[in-house]
């Protein structure tokens, strides 16, 4: 085994007692293990630090009259991201939109909009009878933060929304979030 | 005290070499790590379910600090020399080559132009020192005022592979990343990554599903 020998100090001359030499042997395997798991560690957490990414893909500058008119009324769902994570969210194209027309959520996991989203797409399966895919159009406003827009887009991975778009919020929409956030 | 001893085999392993063969690892491993240059900001990135890994090499990173200042970065040594002297003569920055070397070994880096060679005639811990305004940004391209779009340019002339890559801060305000991905997109650059931490797949969702239930052929 792997061995240290140290020497017992000798003891002082004016106790008068017999010096004893100790001789203590210290077995070193568990350093040596140490030291190897130590290596093992740290070789697969450099590994491991790879910074993941999601990937976005921007679609051309399509004209946005000939986007809409592509989305059927009964297909689309716009979520609207408003400050300090609150979503609000209208159903089908609204021409003309009234705060009556909006209703608020959350991103909690329960109750929030991934229960409105996969309840969207199982009406929209039902209306058009399994032809057309929900087509969730999402505006985040200029108080929401990045983790909110990175939060929807990985709701559309979490719940496998296959049509998504994200494009500028309207100033009616804007002013509608902000008469909710600020009213309730 | 036993007089008798029972005979016995010497078991005694020598460990040096164990030991030798240990350091020789630790040494190794401690050579081959690179080394990152200092951060300006610290970044918390948002979480998502993705697994897809950045990869290593080619890529061009657009930091966003969480009070919305930018910062460019790009990996390889010699094309970011190449991109700071073709700045330099573009521009007029008056940077000397030691300056030129200083940003070459640097990293990710927020200043404007105009501050650019004062900046970097700084001794590195003074340089660390200063908070870095951030690269301005406009909401068109094409335009002086957003000089990230100049230096989207330029690195995208000298390495056409380059990928984009955005790292941005949980709290970063919505309108800035937006100009900076208005920037990536008027350049036709469309495929861009977001750094995010991993976070599970919250149960009972179709990503989920499609992790954990194996895909069955009808």
């Amino acid at each position: 085994m792997a061995e240290m020998e140290v020497k017992g100090g000798e003891s002082s001359r004016h106790s008068g007692t017999r010096s004893k030499k100790l001789s203590t042997r210290i077995d070193l395997t568990p350093m040596v293990d140490l030291g190897f798991l130590l290596i093992t560690f740290f070789m697969l957490t450099t590994t491991l630090q790879k910074p993941k990414t999601m990937n976005l893909y921007l679609p051309k500058k399509v004209q946005d009259q000939k986007l809409e008119m592509k989305i059927q009324d009964k297909q689309a769902l716009t979520v609207l991201l408003g400050s300090n994570n609150q979503v609000f969210y209208y159903e089908g194209l609204k021409p003309t939109l009234t705060e009556a027309d909006i209703k608020a959520t959350t991103f909690a996991n329960n109750g929030g909009i991934r229960d409105e989203l996969l309840d969207k797409w199982k009406r929209v399966i039902q209306d058009t009878g399994g032809q057309d895919s929900m087509m969730v159009i999402i505006k985040p406003s200029n108080q929401s933060t990045y983790q909110n827009m990175v939060a929807i887009l990985d709701e559309m991975n979490i719940d496998g929304v296959q049509k998504y778009a994200l494009t500028d919020i309207s100033p009616v929409e804007n002013d509608l979030i902000k008469k909710m956030e600020s009213g309730h | 005290m036993p007089k008798v001893k029972l005979p016995r085999k010497s078991t005694h392993v020598d460990m040096t070499a164990m030991c030798d063969v240990a350091f020789l690892l630790l040494t190794f491993f401690m050579l081959t790590t690179k080394f990152k240059p200092v951060e300006p900001i610290a970044v918390v990135t948002p979480s998502s379910i993705s697994t897809k890994l950045l990869p290593e090499t080619n890529i061009a990173t657009i930091e966003i600090s969480k009070d919305g200042r930018v910062f460019f970065d790009m990996d390889n040594k010699s094309r970011r020399m190449q991109l700071i002297q073709a700045l330099n003569g573009s521009f007029h920055l008056g940077l000397t080559s030691d300056e030129m070397v200083d940003y070459a070994i640097a990293g990710s880096l927020g200043i404007p132009f105009n501050q650019l060679k004062n900046y970097l005639n700084l001794p590195v811990d003074q340089q660390k020192s200063i908070i870095q305004p951030g690269i301005p940004i406009d909401t068109a391209i094409n335009v002086p005022t957003n000089e990230l779009d100049q230096w989207v340019k330029y690195a995208f002339n000298i390495n056409p592979e380059l990928d984009w890559v955005i790292k941005a801060d949980d709290n970063t305000r919505y309108p800035v990343v937006k100009e900076v991905m208005n920037t990536l997109e008027e350049n036709n650059h469309r495929k861009i990554h977001l750094i995010t931490s991993l976070e599970k797949i919250p149960p009972g969702t179709v990503a989920w599903k499609e992790q954990n239930v194996p895909v069955k052929k009808k």
